[in-house]
């Protein structure tokens, strides 16, 4: 386990590097996801009942095109150089690749995500800072569903010929859960009186463990040509 | 730790310590001491009717091959004719569609985890990060590996390869030249007893070629299994002890342990002049 643990926390400490360093993907996400929160409050021009009841939505749907946007380098990165070839040659759980991969894309999709909330809350004039506490473990959770399903899946597409095609059609409809339950998860809260599902966050927390353990299960065999 | 047991873990950098390695493993293989006779040893690979399929494809047909501790192989053939394909399986990236492979060292077989941490590769591609300094991707590859100074495992492997200048200077901004050599001391990071190297002369000038020639030279001294494809003749082949070709996944010629190597070279050499005449002629 100790072994597992390091080799994550090594890739995750690469991944992380090497991306602080360019800034190229994160820079990429958060523009084409400011540009979206702009144009669906221009297009829908909300009021502020209309805001709590399909804001939501629209900030989930626009963190899942940040997550298909974001996730589609992460392995591909490693086709550059046959660096994946590497990793898979060191003496380490190939299960460890995926997750310091999964930790990384967590970690950026969550940065751009609290980038934007405050943006949100100007445009769609809702007020966050009551429910904060709440809304980032709703967060949480659905990033970190987003995050599993897409490193797993940017995984397979990498190998195909159609790369840049294939994750969008292969992740969105299986994200489609993921999206519903937060984004209702997040309707509760912008109610009022406010109110964290409980339904929703165990439907969060099950869909998290269902595909983190599938990971560990294929792990070896995704990474595989 | 006593010192024999380290020697056994990182037999192909003996000869050169000038102290017990209780901290550091790094590659130093360029050393003016010379081998340690008796206690370098590599890796023994047997392969048993080991097939590879691609689809339809057969890759690799009932090849049955033992490679015996600090043997220098060279497999050579034309495009597609399964070097690749056969090394990749021996480092354990592919998985063999049939057949099975064993590796041992000093007589006692290895479990496929033990083994990752024996093997070392040069590939078509450098392995290293472009968007990472020299330094810092082999100190990335030196935690992966477990090796106890990573920093200092770093700074060794990169002198040798003549890249120690370079070391805080992004791969990205490395010669063709300089990036192999980055491949070459991440392979011998973590001191292989069984080093795989994928047409390594490709792209290199003729002084990389010579140097890589050396470097291979003093490996196989200090008893390193090496087993490398090769195309035409070229100055990585000095130390080769062993030529085996390979048609269409099928062993075709061996000049066997303690032969010849030569004729198979020449041969494959003569081969692949012709064959690159006869393509010239057509197209």
């Amino acid at each position: 386990m100790s072994g597992f643990t390091h080799a994550t926390g090594v890739i995750l400490a690469k991944e992380l590097r090497a991306e602080f360093r360019s800034r190229e993907l994160l820079t990429t996400t958060l523009v084409f996801v400011l540009i979206v929160i702009v144009l669906f409050s221009f297009t829908f021009n909300p009021t502020t009942s209309e805001s709590r009841r399909f804001g939501p939505g629209l900030l989930w749907l626009a963190f899942l095109f940040a997550g298909s946007l974001m996730l589609q380098p992460s392995f591909l990165r490693e086709r550059a150089n046959d660096t994946l070839a590497a990793l898979r040659l060191a003496p380490i759980d190939p299960f460890s690749i995926l997750a310091g991969k999964m930790a990384a894309n967590f970690l950026f999709l969550l940065l751009v995500e609290v980038i934007l909330l405050p943006v949100f809350a100007v445009l769609y004039n809702i007020a966050l800072f009551p429910i904060l506490g709440p809304l980032l473990l709703v967060l949480v959770l659905g990033t970190l569903g987003i995050a599993t399903t897409g490193t797993i899946f940017s995984a397979v597409s990498s190998q195909a010929r159609l790369r840049e095609l294939l994750l969008p059609l292969l992740l969105l409809p299986v994200l489609a859960p993921v999206l519903i339950a937060s984004t209702e998860a997040t309707v509760g809260l912008l109610r009022d009186p406010a109110e964290l599902s409980l339904v929703w966050l165990t439907f969060l927390i099950s869909f998290d463990v269902v595909f983190l353990t599938a990971a560990w299960l294929v792990g070896e065999y995704l990474l595989e040509e | 730790m006593p010192w024999s047991v380290v020697a056994r873990n990182n037999c192909c950098a003996i000869w050169f310590r000038a102290e017990p390695p209780r901290v550091s493993t790094a590659p130093a293989y360029f050393s003016n001491s010379g081998p340690s006779s008796g206690q370098g040893s590599g890796l023994k690979i047997q392969f048993t009717n080991v097939e590879k399929r691609y689809g339809m494809r057969m890759a690799l047909r009932n090849v049955s091959l033992e490679i015996t501790p600090g043997e220098c192989v060279a497999l050579v053939g034309h495009n597609g004719s399964g070097k690749t394909t056969l090394l990749k399986i021996a480092a354990q990236l592919s998985r063999p569609s049939g057949g099975k492979i064993i590796f041992s060292e000093r007589g006692a077989e290895l479990s496929p985890d033990a083994v990752k941490s024996r093997i070392g590769m040069v590939g078509h591609h450098t392995l290293v990060y472009d968007e990472l300094t020299a330094e810092e991707n082999l100190i990335f590859f030196a935690k992966l590996y477990s090796l106890p100074d990573p920093s200092a495992s770093a700074r060794k492997a990169l002198d040798p390869v003549g890249l120690s200048k370079r070391a805080g200077d992004l791969v990205r901004t490395f010669s063709r030249g300089m990036r192999q050599r980055m491949g070459i001391a991440r392979a011998l990071l973590a001191s292989p007893g069984l080093l795989l190297l994928d047409e390594p002369a490709a792209g290199l000038d003729p002084e990389g070629q010579q140097w890589l020639g050396d470097t291979l030279v003093k490996l196989h001294r200090s008893g390193c299994t090496i087993v490398m494809s090769t195309h035409g003749r070229n100055e990585t082949q000095a130390s080769v002890t062993r030529a085996i070709r390979l048609e269409s996944g099928k062993i075709t010629h061996d000049s066997g342990r303690g032969g010849d190597p030569s004729g198979v070279l020449v041969m494959a050499s003569v081969r692949d002049t012709d064959e690159e005449i006869s393509r010239s002629e057509r197209g």
